[in-house]
């Protein structure tokens, strides 16, 4: 209502308009005093490092300044194209991202869809409560916990000994083979619960008339899931998986630099974000190591915007 | 005949696929609790024994020694005042800072709304990325300084829409009584508003405490050349790496093992330090969560819906 008034008068005060912005200004004096600090902050540190960006097209070095570095145009990002590391980083990122995305999204679903066929509430609670456990643990302690069970003495070995399966302990973190999965376990293995919060709300909202119409048709339990459940918590479904689809190159550095970190699986394991590191902070190139961050950037905000642009599409809200 | 099956599909169907849902949730109970509660059983256990392998579910030998000597290490100690004084500060500071932005992006009259938004908005998705931050830390002269912990984390994007889009389902009523008493936009913000968002101030009090006691990769750039600013979560992530480059993480020596060199041969090992260590980080969390669980599950579906 508010609002609307406000609106109004804006409207129909028209010569006087200019003193009457000045009042409103006025007006809402104490609102600016509380949001301009903050945007301050936000400006110095999320805006204010894009300058930086002008490193990746200079031959940077720190003593001489961003204005005093010669600029060498593109020929970062030339290197960077035709160097074999950095294609394997990109292939790493986007395979590492992918088996995330896919079983990630697929484990929560399925567990999502399970959970809510339990009937006993505090056994259900107890499950979910559980199942968020592992996403409150930082990633160096989900790394060390993951490197103890895949230790050569660790549970895995044990217990595939146990069963006849193997009979000599499998070196898990030194196969590149398994790198790739070991990843996206431990991902599926912290995020699982906290990810099928979201799936697990939507179907609370799936209106019960339906299961029972169902029931009355004959439906069995299967045909409520696969029917009523799972289109019911479709439009979750796509908007998380077109969300997350810009988030992709962002996914993938704690894991491969925890426990990739070593020479034989570094050629599966390093990704982007580890090959800017190993460059900038490392070796100290740091020209180079921007333009492999802008190089990411610019993939991410093309995906971001086409996700928005897609969940526009079919019939979402736009993210933006 | 056809009756008799239908009967027998409904009453036998039901408690297989009971059973067996409920096997597959106790296996998913086990996988996500077992190796933490391990690490917990070698925690607790001595060390020499531990070497010896084959600790599951208990300890074997009970002792509070690895418990003792991470809280006689002087680094670990400051690790650990270090990792609480930084996520209670976060916390304040980051709930405060998006509760403010929220608050004022959420009045439909503030003249700046749509910029506004749109200019926190942004800095979710466009981020210029870890040499250009390294630069801008240390031109801002925050390199190895404890306000590199609090200040560039701050204004969080994320928690402010979740904020914003709880007061927005506020009624409009609550405020507008408030100005018709002649309350100021400071007064209504901290008597009206404030107090009606506890739940989402408590998801987004969470997140920012987790996130904060969590992370190591801001210790481990700007911080790591000065002990005294040292966290736990880059103290367990300096095992780890030591750990890992070893090679096979049970018989090396790591840098914690050589700094105990004299304890060694008494009855400390690096694995069960870090074992202890472990817990030390992550108890605190793990206390916490259960009881807010219902905040943070509305937190989620809000922020989703109306990201």
């Amino acid at each position: 209502m508010n609002n609307g008034n406000i609106a109004l008068n804006r409207k129909t005060a028209g010569p006087l308009k200019h003193e009457n912005k000045w009042k409103e200004y006025k007006t809402q004096r104490d609102l600016f005093i509380m949001i301009i600090p903050c945007m301050i902050l936000t400006f110095i540190f999320s805006y204010w490092p894009l300058t930086g960006w002008i490193m990746a097209f200079e031959d940077f070095r720190p003593a001489k300044g961003y204005f005093g570095s010669p600029f060498v145009g593109l020929a970062q990002f030339e290197f960077l194209l035709k160097s074999p590391e950095f294609w394997k980083a990109f292939r790493n990122t986007v395979c590492m991202s992918i088996l995330n995305l896919t079983f990630g999204t697929f484990f929560a679903i399925a567990f999502a869809l399970l959970l809510n066929e339990i009937t006993h509430i505090s056994f259900k609670r107890f499950v979910q409560t559980v199942s968020y456990m592992p996403h409150f643990l930082s990633w160096v302690i989900v790394c060390s916990l993951i490197a103890n069970m895949l230790a050569s003495d660790g549970m895995v070995n044990n217990l595939l000994m146990a069963l006849g399966l193997i009979d000599k302990p499998i070196l898990w973190l030194g196969t590149p083979q398994y790198f790739w999965w070991i990843n996206t376990f431990s991902t599926v293995w912290k995020e699982t619960g906290w990810n099928s919060i979201i799936y697990i709300a939507a179907m609370t909202s799936i209106d019960p008339a339906l299961y029972e119409s169902c029931e009355i048709d004959g439906g069995s339990r299967y045909t409520k899931m696969w029917h009523i459940t799972l289109p019911g918590i479709r439009n979750t479904i796509m908007v998380l998986l077109i969300m997350n689809i810009g988030w992709l190159l962002n996914a993938s550095f704690e894991v491969p630099y925890l426990l990739g970190n070593r020479g034989l699986v570094l050629d599966v394991s390093q990704t982007i974000d580890i090959y800017v590191l190993k460059y900038g902070i490392n070796i100290g190139n740091y020209s180079l190591a921007t333009a492999a961050g802008i190089f990411k950037s610019v993939i991410s905000i093309v995906l971001v915007a086409g996700a928005n642009y897609m969940s526009g599409k079919i019939g979402e809200e736009s993210l933006l | 005949m056809g009756k008799n099956n239908r009967i027998k599909r409904n009453s036998l169907e039901p408690v297989i696929f009971h059973t067996v849902n409920t096997l597959l949730m106790l296996i998913v109970v086990v996988v996500m609790l077992y190796p933490f509660w391990n690490t917990v059983a070698v925690s607790f256990n001595n060390a020499m024994d531990t070497l010896k392998g084959g600790i599951t579910l208990w300890p074997r030998k009970f002792t509070l020694y690895n418990y003792q000597t991470v809280f006689k290490n002087p680094l670990l100690i400051t690790a650990t005042i270090n990792s609480v004084l930084r996520t209670v500060l976060a916390t304040v500071t980051g709930v405060f800072a998006a509760a403010l932005v929220g608050y004022v992006l959420s009045r439909p009259e503030f003249l700046w709304r749509k910029f506004a938004t749109r200019y926190f908005l942004i800095t979710m998705y466009v981020s210029a990325g870890l040499i250009p931050n390294y630069f801008l830390i240390k031109d801002l002269n925050l390199l190895n300084n404890f306000l590199v912990y609090i200040l560039p984390g701050m204004v969080s994007a994320f928690n402010i829409i979740i904020i914003r889009s709880y007061m927005q389902s506020l009624p409009s009523s609550l405020s507008e009584a408030a100005f018709i008493d002649g309350a100021g936009h400071f007064r209504c913000f901290f008597q009206i508003i404030l107090p009606c968002c506890k739940p989402v101030l408590a998801t987004v009090a969470l997140w920012c405490a987790v996130g904060a006691w969590n992370s190591w990769f801001d210790t481990f750039i700007y911080c790591s050349s000065d002990d005294s600013l040292t966290t736990l979560q880059y103290e367990m992530m300096k095992m780890l790496s030591s750990a890992m480059q070893a090679g096979s993480q049970r018989s090396q020596l790591s840098i914690y093992g050589q700094q105990f060199k004299t304890v060694v041969t008494n009855t400390i090992t690096p694995q069960s330090m870090q074992a202890a260590v472990t817990v030390v980080a992550a108890v605190p969390i793990l206390c916490v969560y259960p009881f807010l669980q219902k905040y943070f599950v509305n937190g989620v579906t809000l922020g989703s819906v109306k990201g």
